[in-house]
């Protein structure tokens, strides 16, 4: 979220599209209720099911799974061509001045530079013309037809409403009174918030629907504004802090990345970061890259990382693709090519797309080792429970360790919520039997295979012998002592760099901000925004002052917030030009003629004057990007793309198949179905008495929702001859469940380019182990190919079929 | 601002005050006294009271766990109860359905509770001692990865990675677990390295 929970109650407009907040994040949806009740808000919600956030909207609509990018673009196309522009904000805070070079266009739904054989783009054109003094040129009339807002007004041009409704299956009366009620929200006093979840990142084209919002919200001028924002509602209680903290294939932890082959040396590392201003003055805060970089490199090797070795850069694998990413990995597993496999509180076997092959890569493994508090699927993967794991140990000749873990309740350390509260927490429970928790196990663990390697000696042990892990107890490192470690410390003294006699830090001692941090060897710190979190001044992450000054729904000494405590991203976008507040009822900082004042930590410079110094720090830009550049590999702007599987062509490219730009291995492309033999869109969902498949094991939430259903319209039900809770087949073309069918008004069948599409609901809480009855997820049912930029899998959109089986209705 | 009082000792005087207040009131006269020697200490009144996040979704409510036994202490702990932290800025003291019932998940019947072992082909968890699971773990690490770790790709470049093991990490455990984590995994040169955000 660039805002917080608290922060929703500032809102006008609340639209809730991609996400089911009122059933999946409840007591975060309740400041919804609060702007709702106390400031007058509205509510809209755009879904393909009448959901339970729905149900206590202002106004609804339908739409077709994977279409969001169709109705937003027809937005954009609605705002632009009725003059709903917060053009201030527009002007000077997004790109929409920069000239784009001549090679940049669209044509046919595909961008210039696309190569067929390789599913990719040439992205060298897509990139702004620059000038002699090494800048943009940019165009402050948008005169230019080479400038990005009229690239932006061509580009959207095709998103009419008949092509929203005719594509998104959206009435058009309905997308029309969606569109002015956020057209009035250009006015710099009014302000929407975007809530979101996987609803949008769980597509082929996922990022790009998150893109169409922000760009949206730019040319609202919501983005910095209290109640206003990109919002994406995180799933676990701590995704947002193990994103942060880079435990991906392709991240470091802060935003850094992991290097390639081709970046042979950190000194060709560091020069395709590119983090040179676009614009004269600008801030381009990732300029700083080094200093975090070389601060992270000390914290995992201390010592070994200097100077004369790169900083130990060699110690860092190298990846040759983009990533090895989950689809990668299972995808090589089920050739033989992984032989180790851990889970650490992950349950692949019902999260990951396309179970059977799932299971089919488990079963090569050599080692499987699962660390969890509860017992899963894929801890028992070998296991045959009928048709709900239907499998013969026997011919399964992988190992597995289950080790058993502490739960929050038992352990100690902070989570980062949605808003991005770094919130600590305290253990008040002893835990069941042997289990432990892991830290523990991951000491253990590390100090055998360290004794193993100095023992043996082996292959490239440096890194390992080298980690940094002077922890007081080696075989159970202390949270505080990682909250330190990736807070970061001075490892010298630390001298003012304008003053040199001035002592700003003493060896040894906490850093309080990551402006300290340096690029010498001279200070360390695991995670550079973290920085701040835990200071000689002790652990802010455990603070508990609730005061909240101005009532501005900031709570500024509650915990603390990534990044300096700040606790709305691109705050200085609240305030005009000159630094004056759009809103003065919505004030967040102002330029005080000498410095930034108010209820947050500027998002600039304290310093940094108003006209001068833009607002969008991290971009080279200093703006907010309408146009991307080459930073997404489909595309600048967002452009529609049908999902992999699909009952209808792309009405502006039939030949083009899903996102054209992701990546499908040649195995799950033959495996995609055709709306011939699977007519029904499906798309999979949470319900607010459950949490993914942990709570199946609770006793209460498994009485609250104890079944597997499926739900599907009175229309499809008349149509296939199914009976109320009657039982019901449902397939794919690489899998098959059964469930009770829920015959409901709340799923409508949708008329998209003259065909009647019908859409079967698939929720994702069952599996065959804990108190609930077994049942099956959509991961049975759903493709094997994720999002072009990121490789989330597509769960939200894809075909099967239904028809009614053997079994007693029971309504 | 926090309650001040502790809750423990406010529950006391409520649980108290409850008894004398509905008992004289309905004017038993001398049974009151008796009636009140009989009414228990309160409950929560005897607990130990821990703060807390919920482990479920990024709303991240603030939640007070309530034991039997004083962890700090290096007492056993139970727990026996788990409500909404009315002085958390997000949640103000308010669970959904699944918050509610954290309890349950703690003390699930279906927790992992000591480490087991399966072994190829078979059809049956056995019992393994910790020791024995490390044992195992480790070695089969480090065999494999001296056995397939790339130093040098096809160009000569140095590449330092290893392809035939995969880690996935926890977005439910902390950032000092993932922290922790981290290090290990990426000191082995591991590249198939996730949580749950990928998904
Ligand atoms: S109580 Fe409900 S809303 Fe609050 S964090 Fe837990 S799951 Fe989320």
């Amino acid at each position: 979220m660039t805002n917080a929970w608290t922060d929703i109650k500032n809102t006008d407009l609340v639209i809730v599209m991609g996400g089911n907040a009122a059933e999946a994040h409840p007591c975060g949806f309740k400041w919804v209720t609060e702007a709702k009740a106390t400031r007058g808000a509205r509510l809209i919600v755009v879904d393909p099911r009448f959901t339970r956030t729905a149900s206590v909207a202002d106004y609804y609509a339908p739409i077709r799974p994977g279409t969001d990018i169709a109705f937003l673009m027809g937005v954009i196309r609605w705002c632009i061509e009725n003059d709903k522009v917060q053009w201030d904000y527009v002007r000077h805070y997004t790109n929409a001045a920069f000239l784009v070079k001549e090679g940049y266009g669209w044509s046919e739904g595909l961008f210039n530079g696309y190569d067929a054989d390789k599913r990719a783009y040439d992205m060298s054109d897509w990139e702004y013309q620059i000038g002699d003094d090494g800048f943009a040129l940019v165009d402050p009339t948008l005169q230019d037809p080479r400038c990005v807002w009229n690239l932006l007004k061509a580009h959207v041009d095709v998103y009419t409403p008949e092509f929203v409704e005719r594509v998104t299956g959206t009435p058009r009366d309905r997308f029309l009174h969606i569109c002015e009620a956020i057209g009035e929200c250009s006015a710099p006093d009014k302000v929407m918030t975007s809530m979101y979840a996987l609803g949008w990142t769980q597509h082929a084209k996922g990022a790009q629907n998150i893109r169409g919002m922000a760009m949206l919200q730019l040319i609202l001028g919501n983005i910095g504004m209290r109640g206003g924002g990109v919002n994406a509602l995180r799933g676990h209680s701590n995704i947002q802090g193990l994103t942060d903290l880079g435990l991906m294939s392709n991240l470091i932890p802060g935003y850094l990345s992991i290097p390639r082959d081709s970046e042979v040396d950190f000194k060709t590392y560091m020069s395709t970061k590119g983090n040179a201003p676009l614009r004269p003055g600008q801030t381009s805060y990732w300029q700083n890259y080094r200093k975090f970089m070389v601060s992270f490199q000390k914290a995992m090797w201390g010592d070994a990382a200097t100077a004369g070795n790169d900083w130990a850069y060699h110690y860092l694998p190298k990846l040759d693709v983009p990533t090895y990413d989950i689809l990668r990995m299972f995808d090589m597993m089920a050739r033989g090519e992984v032989n180790l496999y851990f889970c650490q509180g992950f349950n692949p076997m019902l999260s990951f797309p396309n179970r059977a092959k799932v299971t089919r890569a488990l079963s090569r493994l050599k080692l499987l080792v699962v660390m969890d508090p509860l017992q899963t699927e894929t801890a028992a993967f070998w296991q045959d429970h009928g048709i709900y794991n239907d499998v013969d140990p026997a011919s399964i000749q992988t190992e597995v360790i289950e080790l058993p873990t502490t739960c929050f309740a038992e352990d100690e350390g902070a989570t980062i919520n949605s808003g991005r509260w770094l919130q600590w927490h305290w253990a008040g429970a002893t835990p069941p039997g042997q289990a432990r928790p892991d830290t523990w196990i991951m000491g253990n663990l590390f100090q055998r295979l360290r004794e193993l390697y100095r023992t043996e000696g082996g292959v490239f042990p440096d890194p390992i012998v080298n980690l940094s892990w002077d922890y007081k107890d080696p075989h159970e490192p202390s949270a505080e002592e990682l909250a330190k470690e990736m807070n970061g410390r001075a490892l010298a003294d630390l001298y003012d760099p304008k003053d040199p006699g001035k002592l700003l830090v003493p060896a040894g001692a906490q850093l309080s901000g990551f402006g300290l941090l340096r690029d010498d060897g001279t200070t360390m710190s695991g995670c550079w925004i973290f920085t701040g979190s835990w200071t000689q001044d002790g652990n802010m992450m455990a603070r508990r002052d609730n005061s909240d000054p101005g009532d501005a729904g900031t709570f500024p000494n509650w915990s603390f917030s990534w990044p300096a405590n700040r606790r709305i991203l691109y705050n200085r976008a609240s305030a005009d030009l000159s630094g004056k507040p759009w809103d003065p009822d919505r004030k967040l900082i102002e330029w005080d003629g000498q410095q930034w004042t108010g209820y947050d930590v500027p998002d600039i410079a304290v310093t940094a004057r108003p006209e001068e110094v833009m607002p969008f720090i991290m971009t080279n830009e200093g703006t907010g990007r309408l146009f991307v550049r080459k930073l997404m590999v489909d595309g600048p702007f967002p452009t529609h793309m049908e999902p992999f599987e699909s009952p209808v062509a792309n009405p502006l490219n039939p030949k083009l198949l899903g996102n054209p730009a992701a990546r499908i291995f040649e195995e799950d492309l033959k495996q995609l179905g055709t709306s011939d033999a699977f007519p029904f869109v499906a798309t999979s969902y949470r319900l607010t008495e459950h949490f993914h498949f942990w709570t199946k094991h609770n006793r209460i939430n498994a009485a609250l929702q104890p079944e597997f259903f499926v739900e599907i319209s009175e229309e499809l039900a008349a149509e296939k001859g199914i009976a109320r809770g009657g039982r019901v087949r449902v397939w794919s073309n690489r899998g098959e469940v059964w469930a009770k069918a829920v015959v409901t008004k709340r799923i409508r069948p949708l008329t998209c380019d003259g065909k009647t599409v019908h859409i079967v609901g698939i929720p994702l809480h069952w599996g065959f182990t804990g108190a609930a009855r077994k049942g099956f997820g959509p991961n049975s049912l759903t493709p094997f190919v994720g999002d072009a930029n990121i490789q989330t899998p597509e769960f939200k959109a894809f075909l099967v079929n239904i028809e009614p089986a053997e079994g007693e209705a029971v309504s | 601002m926090n309650i001040d009082l502790s809750r423990r000792g406010f529950l006391k005087l409520a649980g108290a005050g409850v008894a004398a207040t509905s008992l004289g009131a309905m004017g038993f006269g001398e049974a009151e006294a008796a009636e009140q020697a009989h009414v228990r200490a309160f409950k929560l009144a005897s607990t130990t009271e821990t703060r807390n996040i919920c482990t479920y979704c990024s709303v991240a409510c603030g939640i007070i766990m309530y034991s039997k036994g004083d962890l700090k202490a290096g007492e056993k702990a139970e727990l026996i109860h788990i409500e909404g932290d009315a002085d958390h800025p997000t949640n103000r003291g308010t669970l959904c359905p699944k918050g509610s019932a954290l309890k349950d998940f703690v003390r699930s019947e279906t927790r992992a509770t000591k480490p087991r072992y399966r072994a190829p082909g078979a059809s049956d968890w056995q019992d393994i001692s910790w020791d024995e699971a490390f044992d195992k773990i480790a070695r089969a690490i480090k065999d494999d990865r001296d056995a397939n770790f790339i130093e040098k790709n096809a160009e000569g470049q140095t590449v330092n990675r290893w392809t035939t093991a995969g880690f996935l990490a926890a977005s439910g455990s902390t950032n000092e677990t993932a922290w922790a984590t981290y290090k290990v995994v990426r000191s082995l040169g591991i590249v198939g390295f996730d949580n749950q955000a990928r998904v």
